[in-house]
């Protein structure tokens, strides 16, 4: 097992491959390993590109990727596509458009499929960031399709979320009202050479205009002021900077506007570093975390008890006999959780 | 709870076009039959070098290689695949199979080379999944 983790850290691209299906299958001691690979970490830029399907994602970080090993970066890029509900089977096809880094091994592209684990998929994709990041990556670029909250969740896994948004008829744009305009950082108008995109550049400017100041990851300016103590902002929270995000115009597949994009990407960055923004992105991370695995952790441990005391179905034999209720049955079920808790 | 316990790990399989070989219908059926056989497909897409296969093969961390060839170039392509795999420790724990077209005469060539399995134009595709659940190496 350390094997692994040691042969990771030494660079071997398999062992990064196999840590990250561990992660994935969440196989015996994947935990441990995980664990093991976390004071490693802390260095790489996490990027988050979401966007409806067909807004060019695939072929934007095929790019961007291209672009930041020119410039002498490592990247990994994780790119998560749903799976079929019925099956569980799934075709992966992210990696057809990785044409600009075909066989160069230090862009490391991995594709997850969704599994239907709702929810897990977030904790799956953090501590494939954190493999990522351990095997020493400078970029680590999160690509998944932006429908739902799943999805929001795992691009909060970013320092900086891109968003992309094709030129359309508008009902695109107003698709967007559902929570990832909130999430975005940085907007990508990706196709701009198509009719509409100026259109599309315009609404997505107005809805802006009315997003509130504060930042996808709810940080107010009060609580940057309190991490940071940086002398210019001393007692003064009022006078923290927001972010507006800007909104960048692209053609991917030509390669047009990307470095206007690593441009928009180091900008905020920099914003992040500047106001402390990173350190606190950071904090709340780790706490969703320890809040995720402590209430699966919980889970698993009440489940478990619950098959001690006779199994779901009895339980709900005798709430349907009306003998008992369900508040009843989980007090009861609770009860020797509640002894050991007051013995303290 | 609704997250169901993995007890059984999903199987990953690659699916690559490599060559000039532009013929990518077959290696589509194969790509969906596999999905729907509750496996994860990786497609790499047409016109792929061995050394890009070689990479996917690692990164992605398949069981499965899957080479569709019908170009008749599988004598030089598969042995470069093969010694790719074997470089970066990816071979072993691997099935490659090969796809497509391919005489006769070089299927023994191709086994020796670390080929488990050739499948050609009459092969079924319930044979194909059915001997993939059965030889995925443990791990």
């Amino acid at each position: 097992m350390s094997d692994l983790v040691d042969e990771l850290l030494a660079g071997k691209h398999g062992a990064l491959a196999r840590v990250i299906t561990k992660i994935e299958n969440r196989s015996p001691g994947y935990r441990e390993v995980v664990s093991a690979l976390h004071e490693h970490t802390g260095h790489a830029e996490v990027i988050g590109v979401t966007g409806s399907p067909g807004a060019g994602k695939s072929t934007l970080v095929d790019k961007v990727a291209a672009r930041l090993r020119d410039d002498g970066h490592t990247v990994g890029v994780i790119a998560i596509d749903p799976s079929s509900p019925y099956s569980g089977g799934a075709v992966l096809g992210d990696r057809i458009r990785m044409a600009s880094n075909a066989g160069d091994m230090d862009v490391f592209f991995r594709s997850m499929s969704a599994r239907g684990s709702l929810g897990g998929l977030s904790t799956a994709t953090t501590d494939a960031v954190t493999a990522l990041d351990a095997f020493g990556k400078d970029y680590v670029i999160v690509e998944t399709v932006g429908a739902g909250q799943n999805e929001v969740d795992i691009v909060r896994t970013a320092d900086t979320v891109a968003v992309l948004v094709p030129p359309g008829s508008g009902d695109d744009v107003q698709m967007l009202k559902a929570g990832i305009l909130e999430i975005g950082d940085v907007f990508v108008v990706n196709k701009a050479d198509l009719e509409g995109a100026d259109r599309t550049v315009q609404q997505l400017r107005e809805m802006l205009q009315g997003r509130s100041t504060a930042g996808h990851h709810g940080v107010s300016g009060t609580e940057m002021a309190e991490v940071t103590g940086t002398p210019t902002e001393k007692g003064a929270p009022d006078e923290t900077e927001a972010w507006e995000p800007p909104i960048v115009e692209t053609v991917a597949n030509r390669g047009e506007g990307v470095g206007a994009f690593l441009a928009a990407l180091e900008d905020h960055g920099e914003y992040l570093d500047r106001t402390g923004g990173r350190e606190q992105q950071a904090r709340d991370r780790f706490a969703a975390a320890i809040r995720t695995l402590l209430r699966e952790d919980a889970n698993r441990l009440l489940a478990a008890e619950l098959d001690r005391q006779g199994g779901i179905e009895s339980a709900v034999d005798t709430v349907m006999a009306r003998e008992t209720d369900p508040y009843t049955v989980v007090d009861e079920i609770l009860a020797p959780l509640r002894a050991c808790l007051d013995e303290e | 709870m609704s997250v169901e316990q993995q007890d059984e790990r999903t199987i990953r399989c690659l699916v690559a076009k490599v060559g000039l070989d532009g013929h990518d219908r077959g290696a589509h059926v194969i790509a969906r039959a596999l999905r729907d056989a509750g496996f994860e497909v990786i497609y790499s897409g047409l016109h792929r070098s061995p050394d890009e296969v070689v990479q996917a093969a690692v990164q992605e961390d398949v069981d499965v290689v899957g080479i569709s060839i019908l170009s008749g170039a599988h004598k030089t392509l598969v042995p470069r695949i093969l010694d790719g795999l074997r470089e970066y420790d990816a071979f072993d724990d691997r099935l490659v199979l090969v796809g497509g077209i391919v005489p006769d005469d070089d299927q023994p060539e191709l086994r020796d080379l670390g080929v488990d399995e050739i499948f050609g134009p009459g092969a079924s595709m319930a044979e194909m999944i059915q001997y993939i659940r059965e030889q995925a190496p443990e791990r």
